[in-house]
């Protein structure tokens, strides 16, 4: 069994439709990550994941429970870090840990605790005078105080420093191996192909494609082209001139050029040629492997310029 | 496997948070109990020489102002005390953080109520404490079994009202202004700092129709003279315990557990609402 089986979920808020029909699973002991910008849907997806909020249709079985009809026993087999929740900043770090981790039926020790999610030296700070990055370790730390079996991740690095991100990483991977099953939503590509074994990529309600991080790397072309806009070339004409000499659409990001290319070999020939003949220097030019982000941006283009299919062949099957 | 804590272990650890956590939030601290003490030393000082008449008979002013601002504390503890703590908890996120746990819903709010009563309970002492030593209050044996009973129908009932209004208010900015916008005019009516009896009719009305005086009379009777034993004022209970239902009702329909904004109400909080009730 599934430690998630979502089918054809769909979540309304009158007339804005917030999930429109997804389907994905999470294997037991598999880190899946939901990837998507803003507004994509993914905190209410993981919501409804979690018991908070009500699906408008579609089924949704978790540990092999309706979250929709939670109970204390669910609530004891898993752990949650919403993407935003208080905590009470009168109390210590290590009555918080001892408080919560008290409704549980096998609480985790507070110093595994505080140790796994490196809060030693503030066990007796009080809450309201810890950083932003600290109190995003105390959700972490009450998110697996009652050892879950499942965890819920809603962003949870988003705001961090690089090195705390890295510690939070090492946790979750540690855990990860440690057989917790883990949903992580996160609009850090790094993160998801660091952390995930799985990836979905929701866009504006739809999930638009799924698989391994190396999956979808692969099922994009397989190279990148890069380079900054030479300049004799008007930014609005960038598109046409080098669309065409590359024989695909690009992607302009202020100066910078890119595109995805399956066969960069001519591609590159024929714009190296037509520099040359122009006797302009392509700054940065680059040609490397496509990232993780290079897949999301090519998918979420596909899906903005209102192409309501997948993007991708893969996950029409993904969809059903 | 573990069994989960037991619920009287539970409700006991919520409680004890709640009463630290009141401990450590000073403004609560001298809102709740230290202001209503000031009020007392000062209207004593200022009027407490003088006699009150009611229709039943002369009673002190000192004698009237610790029964009446005793029962006036037990209201800012569980009234004031949870329209302020309860949606300052639900903006923080808190209760939702709460509602993710295997702590039964009722259970957290259980914490808050007896912690409420608890404190209260203190409060209302220390208010009679001090009556007693220094303003000639009289405490009698044979009327203590309705004064407690006069309270804890005061408390439930203020409490109650105290979620309901936590339940209707957005923010908790809004929720600690609406709470004292309404429980510092229903004081004056209710012969909590002045008597009314007197007073222009429409204030009479007011002051009746409201649960406050009815509970402040029912308790300061409990310690008034002429009034003999057992001093239980059934109708003033009752109708301070319908008041009561009545907002037990609008806090079970109204309740969410979200900070507003987050997710639209309705549907939800009438799950909310079943939630919180079992």
């Amino acid at each position: 069994m599934h430690a998630i089986d979502v089918r054809d979920l769909r979540k309304h808020y009158g007339d804005v439709v917030a999930v429109d029909g997804v389907s994905f699973h999470v294997a037991a002991g598999e880190v899946y990550a939901l990837l998507g910008e803003n507004g994509a849907g993914k905190s209410t997806a993981v919501e409804i994941l979690e018991g908070h909020r009500v699906a408008t249709s579609g089924s949704v079985s978790v540990l092999g429970v309706d979250p929709a009809r939670a109970d204390r026993d669910f609530r004891d087999r898993i752990g949650i870090v919403l993407q935003s929740s208080g905590v009470e900043t009168e109390f210590t770090v290590r009555e918080v840990i001892e408080l919560y981790g008290g409704s549980y039926r096998s609480p985790r020790p507070l110093d595994e605790v505080v140790t796994l999610v490196g809060l030693e030296e503030k066990v007796d700070a009080r809450i309201g005078s810890l950083s932003g990055g600290q109190r995003r370790r105390v959700d972490l730390a009450l998110g697996i105080v009652g050892r879950p079996e499942l965890l819920f991740l809603d962003e949870p690095t988003t705001g961090f420093d690089p090195s705390a991100r890295r510690r939070s990483w090492d946790l979750i991977e540690a855990l990860g191996q440690d057989g917790t099953t883990v949903l992580l939503t996160t609009h850090y590509l790094d993160e998801a192909e660091h952390l995930a074994d799985r990836v979905g990529v929701l866009s504006a309600g739809h999930l638009i494609a799924e698989g391994t991080p190396e999956q979808l790397i692969n099922e994009v072309s397989g190279t990148v082209v890069s380079f900054m806009l030479p300049d004799g070339v008007q930014a609005g004409d960038a598109a046409a001139t080098f669309g065409h000499l590359l024989g695909v659409d690009i992607r302009v990001s202020g100066r910078l050029i890119e595109a995805s290319i399956d066969q960069p070999t001519a591609a590159v020939h024929r714009i190296t040629g037509w520099a040359v003949d122009a006797g302009v220097e392509l700054e940065s030019l680059s040609v490397s492997r496509v990232s993780l982000e290079d897949v999301y941006l090519s998918l979420t283009d596909h899906a903005h310029d209102g192409v309501d299919e997948p993007a991708l062949g893969h996950a029409d099957e993904v969809d059903r | 496997m573990n069994a989960f804590p037991s619920t009287v272990r539970l409700l006991a650890m919520q409680t004890r948070y709640q009463i630290v956590t009141f401990w450590r939030i000073p403004v609560a601290m001298f809102f709740t109990l230290g202001l209503p003490l000031i009020m007392l030393v000062l209207f004593n000082a200022l009027f407490g020489s003088g006699t009150f008449s009611t229709s039943e008979g002369e009673i002190s002013a000192q004698q009237f102002y610790t029964g009446g601002l005793a029962a006036f504390t037990a209201v800012s503890a569980t009234f004031t005390n949870l329209a302020n703590m309860v949606p300052l908890r639900r903006d923080e996120g808190v209760l939702k953080r709460w509602r993710g746990t295997p702590l039964p819903t009722w259970i957290y709010l259980g914490g808050f109520i007896v912690s409420a009563v608890i404190i209260a309970f203190v409060g209302v002492v220390l208010m009679l404490t001090l009556g007693a030593v220094v303003y000639d209050l009289e405490i009698e044996a044979a009327k203590m079994p309705a004064a407690i009973m006069t309270f804890l129908v005061g408390v439930g009932s203020f409490a109650a009202l105290g979620m309901a209004l936590a339940a209707v208010v957005k923010s908790a900015s809004s929720a600690s202004a609406a709470a004292n916008a309404i429980i510092l005019p229903m004081a004056f009516v209710s012969n909590i700092f002045i008597q009314v009896d007197d007073a222009p009719e429409w204030i009479v009305a007011l002051g009746n129709f409201f649960p406050l005086k009815h509970f402040a009379e029912a308790f300061q009777n409990c310690f008034t003279p002429f009034v003999e034993p057992p001093a239980f004022e059934w109708a003033s209970m009752g109708y301070v315990a319908l008041w009561g239902v009545l907002g037990l009702v609008v806090a079970l329909r109204r309740f969410t557990w979200e900070p507003s904004g987050s997710a639209p109400r309705g549907r939800r909080s009438r799950r909310a609402a079943v939630d919180a009730t079992t």
